[in-house]
């Protein structure tokens, strides 16, 4: 399969009074076109802060030292680096072929604004030209007549071949003339209800002139997806998007993320701490640990027969259906990051730590094919397996 | 026979809800309407549902930190009389030594500690309630208690903020037994943590309640955590107990249409069992205005006329299991009709 995204040697530093927080260290990630990926790990080793380093959303201690973020949107296209571009054309990408679901719904949302209005603005920040020509082709095919049609004509006219002329930026502050955008924000505001609508929420009309305190935890997580894909990405990023949901809710949520996934988006990239969402939703899998990616592969690979001790200890540690006798918990909790121990990220907590593993930081391997492992001593695993 | 700890008959909460010019009471948000519940001495009883059904306001409702509106809650103490919680103050309760009897466990240990008190203070506070201890036979105290949760000495004079999140839920844990209580309402007390340390922790949980002979209100949404942990299950919805049986018995033979909802909704770890859902349509009703008949019946697939004028009651169906549905003697039927599921093992 060809490859969506690859992002390369990424490493990001918080420079806090403390320290510099090493939050991600050279870490590196392949996402292929049409593949589900999940991405585990524990709070504070860097799930979120890999997919805001690969948006560029870091925000102000941190900073994105080195690394690649390679994305080509057609598959066997040229593949450009986010991390080079600039910041304007980066606003292009956002929301467009990449877009991400916040992890809290009640704090991605504007409280202030009404949900319609938040939904739109995805459209009206990419969709400029292709809805401008859409309403030209309506006028000039008699649609509508008013007063005013040529004028919103003769705009949209200019807004279809360049949305982001400096005229129409002038036109836009001037009394009067700052209503030829008018057409437009209907035209958005139809295509919100109909994405509100297919994402199953009943009476979409109605729900898009309230604000988002007038909605349920589950609605609003809906809406929030709304606007991720009100664009159509190529690529979703869905950060926690069913944490803080009930158990009957997640399965909603779930069950549409899959709906989606087989009609229009090509690639989702989950990020969770829950490994059963993992198991049941994502075909591809990479474990986190302190900012580094210690194992990926196909879920069926990784779940059955987990190489990474990391991965291993994580397993065991979950309750699980057919639970039997006690759970083994990992001794010791999550290291922090500004004195990153040394070596292995997780020798310190590992049960088959050597002394290989406090000097020398493993390298991702290939041990067996599409399963990557970075341990000192996987390899003496697969030997034990087989 | 198992003993009773607490019994609860027909417990209500109404929070007021005032509106109008004159700031009048306009209605009430029905949190608990009505919850009839059984605690046995000794046992782990994990209460699990949606947010905002009432799971943390019958664990408050029970030690009087929230006072009940309506209805009774009978504590059987070991020895001595049984008393109603529902119509005791706070100071009735300390005065007759109930207070320290029963516990609680927060969710947040970040916000239930104190960040201005000693680790030492925060556990001395429960202690000096009760007895006179003289500063060193106190200290001594405090050690021994902080050695059970797995904490030690030179952990005394810290401050909450210089632990981890596990490290300050064992400290929350610490406070709730150095009382030394009966009867503990664990607040979900895991759901702030991680998973590795989540398993840390309801060790540490498990091996108290056996050592000290504690009983448990095991409040959550985890089913696989409860599962894990409880020896009894209570399922609410909307203010309301549906249905209470043992923990192996819920999981082989859930007889409420939500019960089956809940389960199948469990993501599943294991990758060899990928499941079948039940995907309930739309959001829990309003507590302010709960539907009449069963409440569940806006969302149940299963839904008949019955359903939506009268209210089924909890009844026995043996083997210690109650449930409130009218369906219930065919809904392993009609699930596997509809959806195809068989079990969740």
């Amino acid at each position: 399969m060809a490859v969506l995204l690859k992002a390369q040697n990424l490493t990001t530093n918080f420079y806090t009074y403390e320290g510099a927080v090493r939050a991600l260290d050279k870490f590196s990630l392949t996402i292929d076109h049409g593949c589900t990926y999940g991405l585990v790990g524990e709070s504070g080793c860097g799930k979120s802060v890999t997919v805001r380093s690969m948006l560029r959303v870091i925000q102000s201690p941190g900073v994105i030292e080195d690394g690649k973020v390679l994305f080509s949107e057609k598959s066997g296209a040229e593949p450009i680096d986010l991390l080079a571009l600039s910041e304007e054309e980066m606003e292009g990408i956002r929301g467009d072929s990449i877009s991400m679901i916040f992890q809290e719904p009640n704090a991605a949302l504007n409280p202030v604004l009404t949900i319609g209005y938040q939904v739109a603005e995805s459209y009206l920040f990419h969709r400029v030209a292709e809805m401008s020509k859409k309403i030209c082709d309506e006028i000039d095919a008699g649609v509508s007549q008013g007063l005013l049609t040529p004028f919103y004509r003769r705009m949209l006219g200019l807004a279809a071949t360049n949305p982001k002329s400096g005229f129409l930026k002038f036109c836009s502050q001037v009394p009067l003339l700052k209503m030829w955008d008018k057409p437009l924000k209907k035209e958005a505001l139809l295509r919100a209800i109909d994405i509100v609508g297919k994402l199953g929420i009943a009476n979409p009309e109605e729900v898009v002139t309230r604000y988002p305190h007038n909605l349920s935890g589950g609605m609003k997580q809906r809406i929030v997806i709304a606007i991720a894909l009100a664009c159509h990405p190529t690529l979703l990023i869905a950060d926690e998007a069913t944490s803080n949901l009930d158990v009957t809710v997640q399965a909603q949520i779930l069950q549409l993320l899959n709906d989606l996934k087989k009609e229009s988006i090509s690639s989702i990239l989950l990020i969770t701490h829950d490994l059963g969402v993992v198991a049941e939703t994502c075909e591809k899998v990479g474990v986190m640990y302190a900012g580094t990616l210690c194992e990926t592969g196909d879920v069926k690979d990784v779940f059955s027969t987990p190489l990474h001790p990391y991965t291993q200890a994580l397993l065991t540690s979950v309750p699980k259906f057919n639970q039997e006798g006690e759970l083994q918990s990992i001794e010791g909790s999550v290291p922090n990051l500004v004195h990153p121990p040394s070596g292995c990220r997780f020798h310190p907590r590992c049960p088959k730590a050597m002394d290989k593993c406090s000097t020398e930081k493993p390298e991702l391997k290939e041990l067996i094919s599409g399963h990557l492992v970075a341990c000192h001593y996987a390899d003496q695993l697969i030997g034990g397996l087989s | 026979m198992k003993k009773k700890i607490i019994e609860l008959k027909g417990l209500e909460k109404h929070y007021p809800v005032f509106g109008g010019v004159l700031k009048r009471q306009v209605n009430s948000v029905k949190a608990l309407d009505g919850i009839d519940l059984d605690i046995y001495r000794g046992e782990c009883l994990g209460v699990v549902g949606e947010s905002g059904c009432g799971k943390t306001t019958t664990g408050k409702a029970i030690i009087n930190l929230h006072a009940p509106t309506g209805g009774e809650a009978i504590y059987y103490p070991e020895d001595g009389e049984p008393v109603d919680l529902a119509k005791m103050s706070n100071r009735q309760m300390k005065n007759a030594g109930i207070r320290s009897r029963l516990q609680m466990v927060f969710q947040d240990p970040t916000t239930s500690l104190n960040p201005r008190m000693l680790i030492k203070h925060i556990i001395a506070e429960p202690i000096k309630e009760q007895e006179k201890l003289g500063a060193r036979e106190l200290e001594e105290k405090i050690v021994s208690i902080l050695e059970m949760v797995g904490l030690s000495r030179m952990h005394l004079m810290r401050y909450p903020h210089e632990f981890s999140g596990g490290q300050r839920q064992r400290i929350a844990v610490a406070r709730a037994i150095a009382a030394s209580p009966e009867f503990i309402v664990l607040d979900e007390p895991t759901s702030a943590l991680d998973v590795s340390v989540q398993a840390q922790i309801l060790n540490l949980l498990d091996k108290l309640r056996k050592e000290l002979n504690l009983t448990y209100l095991f409040v959550t949404h985890h089913l696989l955590v409860v599962k894990y942990i409880s020896t009894r299950i209570a399922v609410m919805y909307l203010g309301k107990c549906i249905e209470t049986c043992p923990t192996d018995e819920l999981f082989n033979n859930p007889l409420h249409p939500y019960t089956h909802a809940l389960l199948s909704g469990i993501p599943n770890p294991e990758i060899a069992a990928v499941s079948k859902r039940i995907v309930l349509e739309g959001d829990v009703p309003s507590p302010l205005d709960p539907p009449n008949g069963c409440r569940f019946h806006t969302r149940c697939p299963f839904c008949i006329d019955v359903c939506r004028t009268d209210e089924p009651a909890l009844i026995d169906v043996g083997n210690e299991h109650k449930v409130a549905c009218h369906r219930q003697d065919m809904v392993h039927e009609l699930v596997k009709e509809k959806y195809g599921i068989a079990g969740y093992f």
